[in-house]
């Protein structure tokens, strides 16, 4: 039952944030494979074709141009078939109330963009990690909820 | 009167695996060269009835002896933690005990598999618990806290903290608004 990776995207129209992020899984113990698009649209239409392969965890950046990270999360949430993805928020707000304002429409993580690769690096592998035990220990997803 | 007869074994398998897997209402996906993905938690009981069915024609369940014993691990911490009077020795005593390994062995096999401790696994687990206490609205967390053997309402919050970054209060706003909107719609 095990899967051999762990399928990330990040959508980020940040062209050095998206080569951390891919630099910074490429460091980390867990096996990822991870998949990067510059803006709202292209990551939506990639998600919408028949054969799209559905990542476990998708990474969005709440400003992105032509389509915000709050638009994708209400589109995804709208649709069952994207049900099995966990959607982590990726930001640099950290007002209370747009934290909780994404959860409520349905994130399941929080993430305040770190300054450094290593706070990066330990963050992703956390949320990876906890992700994973959600996965194969069967647990609710409903109730996973992480802010870091 | 002979016939001849020709076998595709692929196609055999195909549908007899199939069947089996329908009858035991096992909800699942096949995804070709041998592996079926279970959708669902099937009861223990259901899937020996389905293994032992398989093993009449030939077929079995490749298993890996340390995923087993990982699934093992997982199994007794979840009976720990919904259990807590059956627990009167500390968990890596009563682990190694009922599981007949020692701590280290377990506990380094865990990490392998897993990607997280032991520890930290028992600690998610309770958490998790707690969520669903707190989610069916039935007990206070001052109750939830003394049934998953908490000192202190004060430290399952804090811990709830540690591993959710988030307080159990905001846990429970954010899920009665999630269900407000859903009732909504």
């Amino acid at each position: 039952m095990q899967k051999e990776y762990i399928h990330i995207i990040l959508a980020d129209d940040d062209e050095d944030d998206r080569l951390f992020f891919t630099d910074a899984f490429e460091e980390l113990k867990i096996n990822t494979k991870v998949n990067t698009f510059a803006d709202g649209v292209a990551l939506m239409n990639y998600l919408n074709q028949p054969d799209a392969v559905l990542p476990d965890v998708l990474f969005l950046d709440l400003n992105m141009p032509r389509k915000n990270g709050i638009e994708c999360l209400d589109e995804i949430k709208s649709d069952e078939k994207f049900n099995d993805i966990a959607i982590a928020i990726f930001s640099t707000s950290s007002s209370e109330e747009h934290i909780e304002e994404t959860f409520v429409r349905g994130a399941n993580i929080y993430i305040k963009k770190p300054s450094d690769f290593a706070t990066l690096k330990k963050v992703l592998s956390d949320v990876v990690t906890l992700n994973w035990q959600y996965h194969t220990s069967g647990l609710n997803k409903d109730n996973f909820l992480m802010r870091i | 009167m002979k016939i001849y007869i020709k076998f595709d074994f692929n196609t055999v398998c195909r549908k007899v695996l199939e069947d089996q897997l329908e009858k035991h209402k096992i909800k699942h996906r096949i995804l070709g060269f041998g592996e079926v993905e279970i959708l669902e938690k099937t009861e223990t009981v259901a899937f020996s009835a389905f293994t032992a069915e398989l093993a009449e024609y030939g077929i079995s369940i490749i298993e890996n002896q340390k995923t087993v014993l990982v699934q093992k691990i997982k199994d007794t911490i979840l009976e720990m933690i919904h259990n807590p009077e059956l627990v009167t020795v500390k968990s890596s005593v009563y682990l190694s005990e009922k599981l007949s390994h020692s701590y280290g062995y377990l506990s380094n096999l865990f990490s392998d598999v897993t990607y997280t401790s032991i520890e930290n696994y028992i600690i998610i687990q309770k958490i998790e618990h707690a969520k669903q206490l707190m989610v069916s609205g039935q007990l206070s967390l001052t109750e939830i806290a003394f049934k998953l053997n908490y000192s202190s309402v004060a430290h399952l919050s804090t811990q709830f903290k540690n591993v959710t970054g988030i307080t159990p209060s905001a846990f429970q706003r954010i899920i009665n608004k999630r269900k407000e909107i859903a009732l909504k719609k």
